[in-house]
């Protein structure tokens, strides 16, 4: 008989979200709820286009990526044509409300009362111009990298 | 399989520990299980949302998502996780006496 090696198992995980496509940010959301479901803390790092998930206009505006996007099946000519992007979106969003995944302002609200922390970086927040308004509430700072780095403390750190 | 003494009676449980019949769960169970978790006490706010699990597990044979308890069950999300602290859907489901939840949300 073999011994099977004990893990500890992860308390912590600090979840960086830096797409700005329905299927970029939807992993990380879901990976960050399902760690506070099993009872490990959860942060949430939102970068580069991913930061479109906490800018108040613009949260509910996020769309499926058609274009360059190879998991589709659909040809990059045909992904181009308008209103595909928005066809595929609305698709998406009847099969994920069937396994009862809420929409982006109320999967935020779900994190939070979960007790996730969410953070904005700083670096997105000065390219896109955006201020500290622009954000949803339930964002608890804008930190600079080295901030993340710290605050990820002990943290499974998962980029997506 | 495998069974187990909970609250005087001779019970039968699953891999995950959980109860192997949700017809034997009675409160007694509940409370029992509840401590074994680090809940000490069973208030309305717990028996609710128990009482939520439990008839929605009857009527349509899987136990409810965390949204779906949020919404439904009189408990909102902030105070699921405060009642059952370090793993929500997966302690009330134990102490329900139903079996390990399978949805990921």
């Amino acid at each position: 008989m073999t011994e099977e090696t004990k893990y500890e198992p992860i308390k912590k995980v600090s979840i960086v979200i830096s797409k700005g496509s329905l299927d970029g940010i939807y992993p990380g959301l879901i990976m960050a709820n399902g760690a506070r479901m099993e009872g490990i803390e959860a942060m949430v790092f939102f970068t580069f286009f991913g930061l479109e998930t906490i800018i108040k206009k613009r949260m509910n505006k996020i769309k499926v990526a058609t274009v360059g996007n190879p998991g589709m099946h659909i040809p990059t000519i045909i992904g181009a044509i308008p209103g595909m992007s928005s066809f595929a979106t609305t698709m998406m969003k009847k099969e994920m409300d069937k396994l009862d995944i809420p929409p982006v302002d109320e999967f935020i609200e779900m994190l939070s009362a979960a007790g996730a922390k969410l953070y904005a970086c700083k670096a997105a927040m000065d390219m896109f111009h955006y201020k500290k308004e622009d954000l949803i509430d339930e964002v608890e700072a804008i930190l600079t990298v080295g901030e993340f780095y710290e605050l990820s403390a002990g943290a499974q750190i998962i980029f997506t | 399989m495998e069974t187990r003494v909970i609250s005087g009676k001779t019970i039968e449980i699953d891999t995950d520990g959980n109860l192997a019949d949700h017809t034997v769960w009675d409160e007694n169970i509940a409370l029992e299980l509840a401590k074994e978790l680090g809940i000490d006490e069973l208030t309305d706010g717990h028996k609710k949302v128990i009482h939520y699990l439990r008839d929605e597990y009857k009527s349509s044979g899987e136990i409810p998502t965390m949204r779906k308890i949020g919404k439904k069950s009189g408990v909102d999300m902030k105070e699921l996780y405060k009642l059952f602290p370090d793993g929500p859907l997966k302690k009330a489901a134990k102490i329900s006496g139903l079996p390990k939840p399978k949805s990921c949300v």
